[in-house]
């Protein structure tokens, strides 16, 4: 405050503030600063009447364009289903069999499948639908409960093993050791058997012992010849293809605890169109019937 | 202006300074939280919400413990892409008995908040143990040594006592149970009649990990498989203003 102010002739007022000598001019905000700030205030003004924005007692106000997040992602929702209403609607009302005919629909329907798989599928099946073991592989010809576009839609909508549908697919192989069904030498001769079904070369007298327990134990529900059936969901024991593994000691397990392989109800989840779509989508992979 | 020329009083006055800041600062917080605690549409009253279960709240510990929640979210956002991919979005009382609530939008794995019944206690257990046998893409780590650790239930009534505390509607009568509860949820084949009175009939009973014994594997995946199962958005509307 002692130094005298170093402000000259025709130099804008101070602001006052002295420190150590230094002062400030003050200069006016540039215009276009100014009237920027103005138009923010008056934006936000305008901004927290349109939308929902102060919070009162016990609600907040709602904003007079009634805007709200829950009202928009339903809007966008039905917009999408809006636009694919017509073609949805043909999807779900059509032949199955037909689709397949329908290069439009077809079309529509494996791209929508194709987006329905990875989204819900891909997790067992695997994103290239070559499954894991214990999920099987959707791309060979290989069908635990059929192949054709019926079978697979039907496995899609009901599921195996679950307690959402009554009509999901159920098979229940029992657990032959740990049951006490067989003794595990039985056991042991049966896998031997199955394996021998396969190619593989076996212990010829455990092979023709296991020809006898297999007769009288598997034959009813994987047929006499070991080709299975699929109305049980019965596998194919004689094509070297195995969901858990074809070595001895994961099929001795398989016959000794069974295996309960569990798939979703897909209708609790999917609209009929989504399946339909998926089921067209699983079926053009490769195996489809 | 006269009272913006006041401030080289304030200025040269730390403790006029200090509780003028403070004041300022407090009516921010008030405006902040305070219409919270009266705000209907906080939390909007749903249907079929429960307190979790013993094992349910153990898996939940363990969820936290494991730090599930560096990776996968449990909060779906009303937003188109989320809803048609992980479900309904999430509601605020869908998490009403979650401390700490697991929200948030960082997900180098999936959304979890609706991952209940949408895989097979199979599939889970498979998946723990080694992501990538099922999801070969997959980052996530292995967590097979869940299945090896066996757990009693021995605190967890102490663990409910404390939610209980905390607003969780657990009763005298589940906090004494707990234990019995716990191990039952885990066994189908025991006497879980008391379980289901006390918590609903919708609870699964299933030894959830294939293994026998209850181990970490079985609460985790308990929790896992009731994760955004218990309001049934085909009877339930949320309001759609709020």
């Amino acid at each position: 405050m002692t130094k005298p102010s170093k402000k000259q002739e025709g130099d804008p007022n101070t602001t006052g503030h002295v420190w150590d000598g230094i002062e400030e001019f003050d200069n006016p905000m540039p215009r276009w600063w100014l009237y920027t700030l103005y138009a923010c205030i008056i934006w936000a003004v305008l901004y927290s009447i349109a939308y929902p924005a102060w919070p009162m007692v016990n609600k907040a106000t709602a904003g007079v364009l009634g805007w709200s997040t829950r009202a928009d992602v339903a809007n966008e929702i039905a917009a999408a289903e809006e636009a694919n209403a017509a073609i949805n609607t043909e999807l779900e009302t059509v032949e199955l069999a037909s689709i397949a005919g329908n290069p439009e629909l077809n079309g529509y329907a494996t791209s929508a499948g194709s987006a329905v798989f990875k989204t819900w599928c891909a997790q067992c099946h695997g994103s290239g639908a070559a499954g894991f073991k214990g999920y099987p592989n959707l791309l060979d010809d290989n069908w635990l409960w059929g192949g054709d576009i019926e079978a697979i839609h039907t496995t899609i909508t009901h599921g195996i093993r679950n307690e959402d549908s009554d009509d999901a697919r159920y098979s229940e192989m029992p657990a032959f050791g740990r049951d006490e069904l067989l003794e595990d030498e039985e056991i042991d001769q049966v896998v031997n058997y199955v394996m021998s079904l396969s190619g593989e070369p076996m212990d010829a007298s455990k092979v023709a012992a296991g020809t006898e327990v297999f007769a009288d134990n598997c034959a009813s529900c994987h047929a006499e010849d070991g080709t299975g059936d699929r109305e049980q969901g019965a596998p194919n024991l004689t094509d070297a293809i195995w969901l858990y593994g074809g070595d001895h000691e994961t099929l001795t397990e398989t016959v000794y605890n069974a295996r309960y392989g569990v798939m979703p109800a897909w209708n609790t989840r999917l609209t009929e169109a989504q399946i339909r779509a998926v089921s067209i989508y699983v079926h053009q992979l490769g195996g489809g019937e | 202006m006269s009272i913006l020329d006041k401030h080289k009083l304030i200025e040269t006055n730390a403790t006029l300074l200090l509780v003028l800041s403070l004041l300022v600062v407090s009516i921010g917080g008030i405006v902040q939280i305070a219409p919270l605690f009266w705000l209907e549409n906080t939390i909007e009253k749903v249907e079929g919400m429960r307190p979790y279960t013993p094992l349910e709240l153990t898996g939940r510990d363990i969820y936290i413990r494991e730090g599930c929640y560096t990776c996968h979210s449990q909060m779906i956002r009303p937003m188109r892409d989320e809803v048609e991919r992980y479900g309904h979005y999430s509601l605020a009382a869908e998490s009403m008995y979650d401390r700490p609530f697991q929200w948030g939008s960082k997900r180098t794995g999936p959304d979890l908040a609706r991952v209940g019944g949408r895989y097979s206690d199979e599939w889970q257990a498979d998946h723990l143990r080694n992501p990538q046998s099922v999801v070969p893409e997959s980052v996530m780590p292995k967590y097979g040594f869940l299945e090896n650790n066996r757990i009693d239930g021995k605190y967890v009534g102490d663990v409910m006592a404390t939610n209980a505390m905390l607003g969780a509607p657990y009763s005298d009568e589940m906090v004494d149970a707990a234990q019995a509860d716990f191990l039952a949820q885990a066994d189908p084949d025991s006497d879980y009649d008391g379980l289901l009175e006390r918590y609903g009939d919708a609870i699964n009973v299933r030894n959830f990990d294939g293994k026998p014994g209850v181990s970490e594997a079985d609460a985790l995946i308990a929790y896992l498989q009731m994760l955004g199962t218990l309001v049934d958005f085909s009877t339930f509307t949320p309001d759609a203003s709020r």
